[in-house]
């Protein structure tokens, strides 16, 4: 099944339409890794969403600031530790985590400046990925995961299962969640709804602290 | 370049104005105590203010700038003014949409009152009789001319370095005037070596003994002091990388003079601008500027002044560059981080740029993109 929700939603990656589709109109949002702000001017077109973007990149920021979103240059690291608390309904870090040094830290820090955090990451449990570890050997390589062990900026291995174990010890509830398989650049793909961890490339959840 | 017609486009013509106001007894009080009146300031203006009055953009010029931002004073005027390239029809700061204003600042000497300026109580050139100005006197100053234009809040405010200190002052001190802030390439408050540098300038001229403690307005002036000021000023605004670059150790000469009237093109580099300052600014206007710059902080006390609720609706673009070592990027992320406390709609760019501190005035598609596309935004979601 594929959601494509409408026209600008068809060009953007699959699991930031889903994301989207999670978004309240009118919230604060703010954008981890924001890129050249595909998410960030979607939700502000059609959802009147006031947003903030961080990204590392000068040419991708200078963009974004181009097209008249609100984008701040920077490691988001260091750049979230200024906002107060609540300062964003919703946080969105896609398809990042897996690159952070200190994701528990992060975590904490985003359930602090936000309501609600929505967070995916590519699943490493996936059965393509088990499979090359089994016949072959050697660290796997896929579509999500296209890179060869001495290159790769993904320093952490997740899976849905692991992910979901962790918010459960750090008392994270989870709102939401799905499942999703697409290519890590496509703009389609499908939901999974059984035997998610074997069979998602992606898992997208969107987490509140436990008060 | 010539139009459609064949013929060569008319030049955009500007005029300067006058403004003047604090007569006596209504002086300006300022920060050192003093009243100061009556006190004029020179502005010039760009583009048409709207009905509504919601277009309107004022630029703050750096230390040594002036009214002059944009366009000709007349027909045969062979140099435009000094942000030309970002300022006019169909540029990043489009006056055929925008209603520009840029004023000199307070203790300029570019028809704006200042040291060089008549004393009414005389009937001389003030001199050292100039009462201190701070960053915060010359913004009081520029809201006079504001309300004088009829305009309660202003579109934007753009200006760096020095510039970008009095957008920031704006900010603090005049928060619910600010629609939008583009500060450039500056800080919240003077850093030792930006002291420092001034210090050595300063000196430069108090030395000359053509300066006589600030009363020389009936001879030649301090022309040495100042040219040695401003040449130190051009070391701090370019960069090792510039100067590699621009000069390297290349001579202006074919051999070695082995004497001291200079040998290195950086060298004859510095005496040119130094040359060409002398003719344009005055020396104790120097001293007075880098003063109020020294004095500037934002930050004393323990808070920084522009954590303000007012300002939590307002957007701010912030740009530093990577070789400004005058106005280091981490001062601009100091000011973008007080401004996240506010929850303000904070954007923020650092350029890669080898220029310096000199950038923000070089041509460059970035910033002119920066600008532009921001300006659009707020227009379009606090104009129409």
């Amino acid at each position: 099944m594929n959601i494509v929700y409408n026209q600008d939603l068809g060009t953007m990656r699959f699991d930031l339409q889903v994301i989207a589709s999670w978004i309240e109109p009118g919230s604060r949002v703010l954008d981890l890794g924001c890129g050249s702000g595909d998410l960030l001017e979607y939700l502000k077109k059609h959802k009147q969403v006031s947003g903030t973007g961080i990204e590392f990149s000068e040419e991708k920021a200078a963009r974004c600031i181009e097209r008249g979103l609100t984008v701040l240059q920077g490691d988001f690291r260091q750049e979230v530790r200024d906002y107060p608390e609540g300062r964003f309904d919703v946080v969105v870090l896609s398809q990042t985590l897996q690159q952070i040094s200190d994701p528990k830290e992060l975590l904490i820090d985003l359930l602090w400046i936000g309501k609600r955090v929505i967070v995916s990451f590519p699943n490493f449990a996936h059965w393509s990925a088990r499979l090359q570890i089994l016949f072959t050997g050697m660290a796997p390589i896929t579509d999500q995961l296209p890179y060869e062990w001495y290159n790769t900026p993904n320093i952490r291995v997740i899976s849905i299962k692991d992910f979901k174990r962790f918010l459960r010890l750090f008392g994270v509830r989870i709102v939401r969640e799905v499942a999703i398989n697409t290519h890590h650049h496509d703009y389609k793909g499908n939901i999974v709804r059984s035997f998610k961890n074997l069979r998602a490339t992606y898992g997208i959840m969107m987490l509140e602290r436990v008060t | 370049m010539t139009n459609a017609a064949g013929a060569a486009p008319k030049p955009l013509l500007v005029e300067r104005n006058y403004f003047t106001f604090a007569a006596s007894p209504d002086e300006m009080v300022l920060d050192c105590g003093v009243r100061l009146g009556p006190i004029t300031l020179a502005y010039e203006t760009l583009g048409e203010l709207n009905a509504s009055r919601t277009n309107a953009i004022l630029i703050l010029h750096a230390f040594s700038g002036d009214s002059h931002v944009a366009g000709y004073l007349h027909e045969d005027d062979d140099r435009p003014g000094w942000w030309d390239n970002m300022v006019g029809p169909g540029k990043p700061v489009d006056t055929n949409r925008y209603f520009v204003i840029c004023s000199n600042i307070l203790g300029g000497c570019s028809g704006s009152t200042g040291p060089s300026s008549t004393n009414p109580a005389t009937g001389k050139p003030y001199g050292l009789s100039f009462p201190m100005v701070t960053i915060k006197d010359m913004v009081r100053a520029q809201k006079h001319l504001i309300d004088h234009l009829g305009i309660t809040k202003l579109m934007s405010l753009i200006g760096g370095s020095v510039g970008g200190m009095q957008v920031l002052r704006w900010c603090a001190d005049y928060p619910a005037m600010v629609g939008s802030a583009i500060p450039l390439a500056t800080t919240t408050r003077h850093s030792a070596q930006a002291i420092a540098f001034n210090e050595v300038a300063r000196q430069a001229i108090m030395a000359d003994p053509e300066w006589n403690n600030g009363d020389y307005y009936n001879g030649s002036g301090p022309t040495h002091g100042l040219a040695v000021a401003r040449m130190i000023g051009h070391v701090t605004y370019l960069s090792d990388e510039a100067m590699r670059e621009k000069f390297g150790r290349r001579l202006h000469r074919s051999t070695l003079s082995f004497d001291f009237t200079g040998d290195f093109q950086v060298e004859s580099y510095l005496h040119h601008q130094g040359k060409k300052f002398v003719n344009r600014f005055d020396a104790n206007s120097l001293l007075y500027i880098t003063k109020a710059a020294d004095y500037f902080d934002l930050e004393r006390g323990g808070g920084n002044m522009l954590i303000n609720e007012t300002l939590a609706d307002v957007p701010f673009l912030v740009v530093s560059f990577t070789s400004d070592w005058l106005y280091p990027t981490y001062q601009s992320r100091d000011i973008v981080s007080a401004l996240k406390k506010n929850g303000s709609d904070v954007s923020f760019c650092e350029i890669e740029a080898q220029w310096g501190h000199d950038a923000f005035l070089v041509p460059n598609k970035r910033l002119d993109g920066l600008i532009s596309g921001f300006l659009d935004r707020v227009y379009h979601e606090h104009c129409l």
